[in-house]
């Protein structure tokens, strides 16, 4: 901007290089959108093997000293809980002082936590049920309430500074014998480590009452863990009103035991699979995209795959690995990766094809679940206290009744998770080696924020470039009218034909102020008492539009004449427009990459391409009547999911626990709603 | 007494070799001057041939002794403790002479060199487990101790030179010890307590280095001051890999002297050097008796648990003895179960000490039974079997056993109040240290009624050290009794801080508290930040976190000790009389780890590189633009242009002005502006395809 007004005649280099992008800013912003839609497509054929950064991990250099007798012993706790659900009268405070029962025999300190899900608390696995599940806990009265067990072996020779927690979720009324089998690998597990002398650091064993979700409980004990109430006002955990059905049950006591530093937390699940083998998921996504060290994956992955012969996976979009578009872009690439390979053989682009079909659901996903910023498992709530952590949900191909089959797969996840455990034990810092900021394409393959972030920014840096020429053009334009209506143009002028964008800043700082109260609606809307999800939803949508008015009315009608001359306001409003997108992007792929990502795949070409439908309906031209139907349906292609992102936004409203997320999405809303404003200022 | 001089013509000697020794002037004469023979003195009573081949020790020369003791427990969590305890007492230097028979010379020079009164040091490896093993006998209240090392040392000297003689004490022991207890010479990690630790008059010094490693190497050099090493006696059951296998493992020594003199029952040095050792007797790891259904204690013997035998006693030991020590809670479990079977009345307590019982069966007949007497209430109290290991020998060695037949379930006494230490908060700019008495079952029993003022309240003492880099604001300390918030005035009753400097000194905080009796919890919590070190503080690698050190809990309104009925041998014991000492009870609670931000240390580099890249921009397009004149460039071309040329020179002008972007004044470099840049663009290529053809050929 500031380049343009100094003389053509003598321009630094690089000055002449931003003059040009300016000049062919079309082209520019064209082949910068390909090439970063191309990069994106491209990261499954980037992504590098992992391997474990930290040598002191060590993992599966020890032979495993879990054996067939801890895995019986956790068959007997397996048989017992499940003879608690035959008959279902008074099973949740049974199975809990049975569990309690064997923690301490193990000579583990025992301890139960009793926690009240939280009022707003959701279901973070199938959160769209969540609504509701948050309308049934209002009614609810403070008498609900959950119990944790939780054991703590201390390290024999350890000074109790750091821990391990092991956590299996376990639902007393509705266990079925998964859950149960995840106790017998967390109890096999347990009863070893209680014996082992190497241990150096502490293993906490919490067994996570999961009637009320699987998040809650691990949220809620990691709260009391940290967070301590000392006073009475909500001392729950010592109310003394629990009366044990038996002797042992009242000596455990409900004051909340600790241990060091947590260093690192595996979740145990098991689920019935419906594959050929026997599998491993891992779930990893905490709250906000953010992701456990690459190294504790690398572990787990190692272990399952090398030595206990499991196979593992991540979780995938299926729908994905059906559809043929990605197939041909796999078999594009391969073959484009085999002629690399003949110009150089040390380039191994080469990928085939149904590889690089998995390895673009499994991206997608993981983008997916990173952009949303809602936890894929109990594992979340650690990360709120930097803390890594993973779930692991094993998955069988058969029933788990036939008991030799049973044995096995105790042997092998106990085995696993031994390993596991041995390994973050040998650590003796915190994990720093490897990869906090990573996308993964398939359970040994990732790519890392070097190669990412270069595909985004390919996609968003046309933004500067187009918002600065429409800026430039507007002021070559203008000029020459001001020469036309006066000759002599004083000072004052030129400065208010300078300051000029200020008013395109203020409209969009009220279609952002708009975007923000729109955002900030579903809050207030889920006040309202005795309401469903379809009303509150169309209350939401009116009252937005409502407001949307009003602001129209309050503050846009006094400067209504900036539509009186569309030719250059329009542009100027554009241009600020984009530079606040362009700025929001950036900042948000800071903090969120996956959300910025997502944002800019939807919203760039929008942004370009946004114009005046006023003036291609003028225009009449072939090629304005082109752009006309691609704004259209550009505009109608990103409302759906918008209003789709919006519905999930307003369902997060309403559980309201992650206002990181909540923020998240404000902001990428805002973005968004100033591109449509700038659509419906044109349209009017 | 003879004295032999020899002359040396060794390089050392001659001063690299320039002061050679000429043999030429022999014979040599040497005179000796200023020369002062200190003599030791010698008992008249025995001769210098003391250690005669006979094997019987002669009285110890010079007053000094030394005595040997090994103490046995079970604990109710089926292990067992094993508490070595070597006292060694040599009379005052200046009565006796410099030399010693028994006594370390290395510990008696440091008493002499640095003036210290009294001193403890204390290597520990794992936890004492209050809860389980008891805090309140004389045992663990004085052998219980935080891990790592601590270090306190009270100085005979003034005040203003009690850190120099500290730090150069830290400096000797660390050599002495293997240890890097010199890292407690720096002001940061020592503190001088006033209230809480011991009565003193600011000549005592306090350090803890919680993350010290405590190995065998530690050990070797602290056996090295016993007069028989681990070679015979007592400590040669002390095979390493089953004394470090352990649960526990403290190895201390303690240093009294009184300098002084003035009471000349006590006077000399005293060292008293224990190992205490929590083992896991072996039968349990190895058999499936871990099966909960029963409850029997394992059984061991002194050869299953360390693997070897005792051999005798160390010939020069006055005293050689081991203990059996079954506390309060077990024998009061014992006697009860022994109401309930009638049958077994007729094997009283009293007489048989019931060795061979219903209960268990130790499979040596204790020479001598020592029953505590509690005068206060008629509670049950603890016994001690004492063995006495004169009588054994290499062929017959001393191996006592414990067969437990039934199961027994007891638990120890606790201290008064169970404290625990942890974090609050999450996060690397701030948390907050809370530390949490709860009180525990046994203390309801005892003697809370310390009426004061017609109050009853139970005295506590804390004493907290705290690093610098946590910066801890001690006026955000809260205090809740009973869960209920409580004003500071009502519970301390004194308190004494002194706030941490940067770099210079740690915060301390001492704090007398006055609990009512009743209270069933107490919990103080302190806010803090956590600081920023500068960039050589860190340690070299990615770190774990820092430490802080352990608080000391102390009950000075209780005492931990026993009384014993029997008098004229408790004498000759020192653990016993140890015992019957009256000290408070004390716990240590757990060491902290706070991660303190931690910096990436690739990150300066990439900082480094950055800022350089943008000074390096912004001060060039700077310097650029005032250093070139307006107009000059153009004003050379245009001469340079007005002067008839060469054609390969006029076109070497030519390119060098469109390279350059700028279009001369001909009508043939007035191209449209988009022609220029897809020269530009033209160019830019060709660099690329150079550099793709470079990367395919050499790359």
């Amino acid at each position: 901007m500031a380049e343009t007004e100094v003389s053509k005649k003598r321009k630094r280099p690089i000055v002449r290089l931003a003059v040009l992008l300016l000049s062919h800013s079309v082209l520019v912003s064209v082949i910068c959108c390909t090439a970063g839609v191309f990069g994106l497509l491209l990261l499954p054929v980037l992504a590098k093997n992992t391997y474990i950064s930290e040598n002191a991990l060590m993992p599966g250099s020890a032979s495993s000293m879990l054996s067939n007798q801890e895995v019986s012993e956790a068959n007997k706790l397996i048989k017992e809980l499940n003879n608690l659900h035959s008959n279902p009268l008074g099973a949740t405070t049974e199975s809990h002082g049975i569990i309690a029962k064997y923690m301490s025999n193990l000579g583990a300190q025992v301890n139960n936590h009793k926690f009240h899900p939280q009022l707003n608390q959701f279901h973070p696995l199938h959160f769209f049920s969540g609504p509701d599940s948050g309308v049934m806990q209002e009614n609810s009265t403070r008498s609900l309430y959950g119990i944790n067990t939780v054991g703590i072996i201390r390290a024999p020779r350890g000074d109790g500074k750091e821990a391990i927690v092991l956590v299996t979720p376990y639902n007393a009324v509705k266990g079925g014998v998964r859950e149960t089998l995840s106790l017998g690998i967390a109890y096999s597990v347990f009863s070893l480590l209680t014996r082992v002398t190497w241990l150096a650091k502490d293993i906490i064993w919490l067994v996570a009452d999961s009637q009320y979700g699987e998040y809650a409980p691990v949220a809620a004990w990691l709260r009391d863990y940290h967070t301590p109430a000392f006073s009475n006002l909500d001392s729950l955990n010592t109310e003394t009103c629990h009366v044990g059905n038996n002797n042992f049950e009242s000596k455990i006591s409900y004051g909340i035991r600790r241990s060091g530093t947590m260093a690192a937390a595996l979740v145990l699940g098991v689920a019935y699979g419906n594959e050929n083998e026997d599998t491993l998921g891992i779930y990893a996504e905490a709250s906000n995209g953010q992701m456990p060290n690459l190294d504790l994956i690398n572990i787990v992955h190692y272990l399952a795959v090398h030595r206990q012969g499991l196979r593992v996976k991540v979780e995938q979009f299926h729908w994905l690995l059906n559809s043929k578009w990605v197939k041909s872009l796999g078999e594009v690439f391969e073959s484009l990766g085999k002629m690399v390979k003949t110009l150089n053989p040390d380039w191994k682009l080469g990928i085939s094809a149904a590889d690089y079909v998995e390895g673009a659901a499994t991206l997608a996903s993981s983008l997916y679940h990173q952009a949303l910023g809602v936890p894929t498992g109990p594992h979340g709530a650690f990360r709120d206290y930097q803390v890594d952590a993973i779930t692991l949900e094993f998955s069988l191909r058969i029933s788990f009744d036939r008991l030799d089959r049973r044995n096995d797969f105790l042997l092998h996840g106990g085995r696993l998770i031994e390993g596991v455990i041995r390994s973050v034990n040998n650590l003796l810092e915190k994990f720093h080696q490897s990869f906090f900021l990573y996308l993964l394409t398939s359970p040994s393959k990732f790519v890392s924020v070097g190669v990412y972030m270069i595909a985004f920014a390919l996609l968003v840096a046309p933004l500067p470039v187009v918002a600065a020429s429409l800026y430039a053009k507007t002021l070559d334009l203008n000029p020459t009218s001001e020469k036309d209506k006066s000759a002599t143009s004083n000072e004052l002028g030129s400065v208010l034909q300078s300051w000029k964008w200020l008013n395109s800043v203020k409209t969009v700082f009220v279609v952002h102020f708009w975007g923000a109260t729109v955002s900030l609606l579903p809050y207030f809307i889920s006040q309202i008492p005795d309401s469903d999800p379809t009303t509150n939803f169309s209350v939401w949508i009116l009252l937005s539009i409502l407001s949307l008015e009003i602001l129209r009315w309050i503050l846009v009608s006094p400067s209504s004449h900036i539509y009186g001359l569309p030719q250059g306001e329009w542009a100027i409003l554009k241009s600020a427009t984009i530079s606040s997108f362009f700025i929001g992007l950036g900042l948000m792929s800071v903090i969120n990459f996956a959300t910025a990502e997502i944002g800019a795949l939807l919203m760039v070409p929008m942004a370009l391409m946004a114009h005046p439908l006023k003036l291609d309906v003028r225009g009449q031209s072939l090629r304005s009547i082109l752009r006309m139907i691609c704004n259209l349906v550009l505009g109608v292609i990103s409302f759906p999911p918008a209003t789709f992102f919006v519905f999930k936004g307003v369902i997060e409203g309403f559980s309201g626990i992650k206002a990181g997320d909540f923020w998240n999405w404000v902001e990428s809303l805002w973005a968004w709603n100033s591109a449509t404003y700038l659509y419906i200022a044109a349209r009017s | 007494m003879q004295i032999e001089a020899s002359l040396w013509n060794a390089s050392w000697a001659t001063d690299g070799g320039r002061m050679q020794i000429s043999l030429s002037y022999a014979p040599f004469e040497a005179r000796y001057r200023g020369f002062d023979v200190a003599r030791c003195s010698v008992d008249k009573s025995s001769d210098m041939n003391q250690f005669s081949s006979s094997g019987s020790v002669l009285k110890q020369g010079g007053g000094e002794e030394f005595s040997e003791e090994l103490l046995l427990k079970p604990f109710p969590d089926r292990k067992v403790l094993a508490h070595f305890h070597f006292q060694s007492r040599a009379p005052h230097s200046s009565s006796h002479g410099r030399h010693h028979h028994l006594f370390p010379k290395a510990i008696a020079q440091l008493v002499k060199k640095f003036r210290v009164k009294e001193m403890e040091l204390s290597f520990t490896q794992g936890r004492w487990r209050y809860e389980q093993w008891g805090g309140f006998d004389p045992l663990s209240s004085n052998n219980a101790k935080p891990p790592g090392v601590e270090l306190w040392a009270v100085f005979d000297v003034p005040q203003s030179l009690v850190d120099v003689y500290w730090r150069n004490l830290t400096h000797t022991l660390s050599g002495l010890f293997c240890a890097s207890i010199n890292f407690l010479e720096s002001s940061t990690t020592y503190s001088a307590p006033e209230l809480t630790f011991k009565p003193s008059f600011g000549n005592l010094r306090y350090g803890t280095l919680p993350r010290e490693a405590v190995c065998t190497e530690n050990l070797t050099p602290w056996l090295k001051l016993l007069p028989c090493r681990d070679k015979a006696g007592l400590s040669a059951l002390m095979d390493r890999p089953s004394i470090y296998r352990g649960f526990y493992h403290s190895q201390r020594l303690r240093l009294t002297s009184s300098e002084s003199g003035s009471d000349e029952v006590d006077s000399g040095i005293g060292l008293e050097q224990t190992l205490t050792v929590v083992l896991q007797p072996s039968s349990w790891r190895t058999g499936k008796t871990y099966s909960v259904e029963t409850n029997i204690q394992p059984s061991w013997s002194i050869s299953s648990i360390f693997g070897r035998n005792i051999p005798g006693k160390c010939v020069i030991a006055k005293s050689s003895n081991v203990y059996l020590h079954l506390d309060n809670g077990l024998v009061g479990e014992l006697k009860n179960l022994e109401r309930e079977n009638a049958k077994y009345v007729a094997n009283t307590f009293e007489s048989e000490g019931f060795q061979s019982n219903h209960a268990f069966k130790i499979s040596v007949t204790p020479d001598k039974v020592f029953e505590e007497v509690d005068y206060l209430h008629g509670k049950s109290t603890s016994v001690i079997y004492g063995f006495s290991v004169e009588k054994y020998s290499d062929s017959q060695p001393f191996d006592l056993g414990l067969t437990w037949k039934i199961p027994v379930v007891w638990s120890c006494q606790q201290a008064p109040l169970h404290a625990s230490r942890f974090l609050m908060g999450s996060g690397n700019e701030r948390g907050a240290i809370a530390i949490s008495l709860e009180s525990t079952e046994s203390s309801e029993g005892l003697p809370t009624s310390h009426i004061i003022d017609g109050r009853c309240e139970l005295r506590v003492d804390i004493f907290q050290v705290v690093p610098w880099y946590i910066k801890v604001y001690f006026h955000t300390l809260q205090v809740f009794v009973d869960k209920q918030p409580r004003a500071m005035a009502d519970v301390v009753d004194k308190i004494r801080v002194s706030p941490s400097k940067d770099k210079v000194s740690p915060g301390v905080m001492e704090m007398i508290l006055k609990l009512p009796c009743g209270s069933k919890s107490a919990a103080f919590s302190l806010e803090f930040d956590k600081g920023f070190l500068h960039i050589d503080e860190y340690p070299p690698d990615a770190n774990q976190g820092f430490d802080i050190p352990s608080a000391l809990i102390s009950f000075p309104s209780f005492n931990a000790r026993m009384n014993f009925s029997e008098d004229e041998f408790l004498n000759n014991s020192p653990i016993l009389s140890k015992f019957q000492e009256t000290s408070p009870v004390l716990s240590y609670t757990e060491v902290l780890l706070i991660p303190l931000t931690t910096p990436d240390f690739s990150m300066p580099y990439n900082v480094i590189t950055i800022t350089c890249t943008v000074f390096a921009l912004y001060f060039g397009s700077l310097l650029n633009v005032l250093r070139r004149r307006v107009d000059e460039e153009e004003r050379i071309l245009r001469s340079r242009a007005g002067r008839k040329a060469g054609w390969i020179s006029q076109l070497l002008s030519r390119l060098s002005a469109k390279l350059r972007g700028r279009p001369q004044e001909q009508p043939t470099s007035s191209l449209p502006y988009s022609f220029i840049s897809f020269r530009l663009v033209l160019k830019i290529l060709l660099v690329a395809s150079i550099a793709v053809t470079w990367q395919y050929y050499f790359g």
